[in-house]
């Protein structure tokens, strides 16, 4: 069974997302989505600056088996993005809700984050999808 | 698990670069069962391989012995590609064949193989009671050996590169697509449950289609579907060495085409490619030949073993030692090299300088 940690929300398509108190969020992909990829092998995260729009792919993360995207939660503007995966992209693999973490962004509208998936509602989801 | 040619198969048992390692390293243990054994009798089984398939089948005088081929259309095109073993010709009437083909093209093949064999008066019989297990690595031989009786083990060890027997109610060969030493095993589909879960205990890891992929894309072998089909003849796809235009009077399918696009020339060139940035190279990419034109990826991965992403590609002739390949509207810069990457565990390219 994955791991759904209680202090994070979620999206359908398998992002994590932690509130931070400096008021940015930090995005990374869920331990099922890790685990259905497969040992990963390159990382392409994006640079701070860039605006990014809600449900946009802004990163990629390619197994042996893949390629797929990583999708932006919510809109708003990259601070940083995990300059450790490009060299060490299986740190996703081995920790993906700390270490792993792809992205950090500041959300254009903070108040839209109340609407992302609780971890009940994420964990309801893998269960009907299987996972 | 995926659909694989209308059967379950699964991708990976525990990593994919696990499974990877383990035939690199030591012993991995694949269910090929899905591939296709049909077995070939008759008094006219020799002329009648001649016609069907493009390498020529005058180099099997030794029982047991294996031949890798593709079967074309009239037009050259690559209907697929396949192993032929010649068993025997001692009877006067009665010679027999057996070839492997692949799952996905089982129907078509079957249909094609005895289109012809009927003017040749030769029987083609499917082996659906026969299951398939390759086994291969540096520790392979030995592993498979211990299941064997004291002489069967024997004649297993002492099997020559690309020759199989009948030993101990089994049939093993010599042949592989990993790049690595080890046999494939036809044996009773009844008996291969067992056989998978003793190699497991002697330390044979189980190993699905994601690691098949990597082991034989390193080793510079084509997959159907991929690298060639019926679009595409074996002269642009890397498989020149397996057509035998000599002897010249043997009139096989494809043949008049395939000295036709020979006459004519610029026939683009089947390479392979090391990326020499970060990312991965996947099958259906445009690569760019400045100066010369564009050609695509057929196959790419990342290469467990060398730990650099490897692909096949075909790119004009006249291509020279470096291209661009087009990942997701960005241009990366790849080298062309010649198969096969990696040869019994040991890198065969050079490296060149670390990634940028």
């Amino acid at each position: 069974m994955s791991n759904v940690p209680a202090d994070l929300k979620y999206t359908r398509t398998h992002e994590w997302v932690r509130s931070l108190k400096d008021g940015t969020i930090e995005i990374g992909i869920t331990d099922h989505a890790q685990h259905s990829l497969g040992d990963l092998v390159f990382v392409e995260v994006p640079e701070a600056g860039r605006q990014v729009g809600a449900g946009e792919p802004c990163a990629v993360v390619e197994s042996v088996k893949a390629a797929s995207d990583v999708y932006a939660p919510v809109a708003g503007e990259v601070t940083a993005g995990n300059a450790e995966l490009a060299t060490t992209p299986e740190l996703i693999n081995q920790d993906p809700f700390g270490a792993g973490w792809m992205m950090r962004l500041k959300p254009a509208n903070p108040g839209l984050l109340s609407e992302l998936m609780t971890p009940q509602e994420y964990a309801a989801l893998l269960k009907a999808e299987g996972g | 698990m995926v659909d694989f040619g209308g059967w379950d198969m699964p991708v990976q048992y525990t990593s994919q670069i696990g499974e990877h390692h383990a035939v690199r390293r030591g012993a991995g243990l694949f269910d090929v069962s899905h591939m296709c054994v049909v077995d070939l009798r008759g008094a006219k089984v020799r002329a009648f391989l001649e016609k069907l398939v493009a390498n020529d089948v005058g180099k099997l005088r030794t029982p047991g012995k294996a031949l890798y081929s593709c079967m074309l259309t009239e037009s050259g095109g690559v209907i697929d590609d396949l192993i032929v073993y010649f068993f025997d010709e001692s009877g006067l009437d009665e010679s027999w064949f057996r070839v492997v083909v692949n799952a996905g093209t089982r129907d078509k093949d079957l249909a094609w193989i005895r289109k012809h064999a009927a003017e040749f008066g030769v029987d083609v019989q499917e082996r659906t009671d026969l299951a398939m297990v390759a086994v291969q690595g540096p520790d392979a031989r030995v592993k498979v050996a211990k299941l064997l009786s004291r002489e069967g083990a024997e004649a297993a060890l002492a099997l020559g590169q690309f020759v199989g027997r009948e030993i101990d109610g089994w049939f093993i060969a010599r042949t592989g697509y990993t790049g690595e030493d080890g046999f494939e095993v036809m044996l009773p589909a009844k008996d291969v449950v067992k056989v998978w879960r003793d190699l497991n205990a002697l330390g044979v890891a189980s190993c699905g289609l994601g690691a098949r992929d990597t082991l034989r894309l390193e080793a510079g072998m084509n997959l159907y579907g991929n690298d060639m089909d019926e679009s595409k003849n074996p002269l642009e796809s890397g498989l020149a060495w397996t057509v035998a235009l000599e002897p010249a009077g043997r009139d096989f399918i494809g043949r008049q085409a395939l000295e036709a696009i020979k006459a004519r020339g610029g026939i683009p060139r089947f390479v392979g490619l090391v990326l020499e940035d970060r990312g991965v190279l996947r099958s259906h990419q445009k690569v760019i030949v400045p100066g010369v034109g564009t050609g695509e990826t057929t196959s790419g991965t990342f290469s467990p073993t060398l730990e650099r992403s490897i692909a096949f590609a075909r790119v004009p002739a006249g291509t020279g030692a470096t291209v661009q390949v087009d990942i997701r509207g960005k241009l990366l810069n790849a080298r062309v090299v010649k198969p096969p990457f990696v040869r019994l565990g040991k890198a065969r390219i050079d490296l060149g300088d670390k990634l940028r």
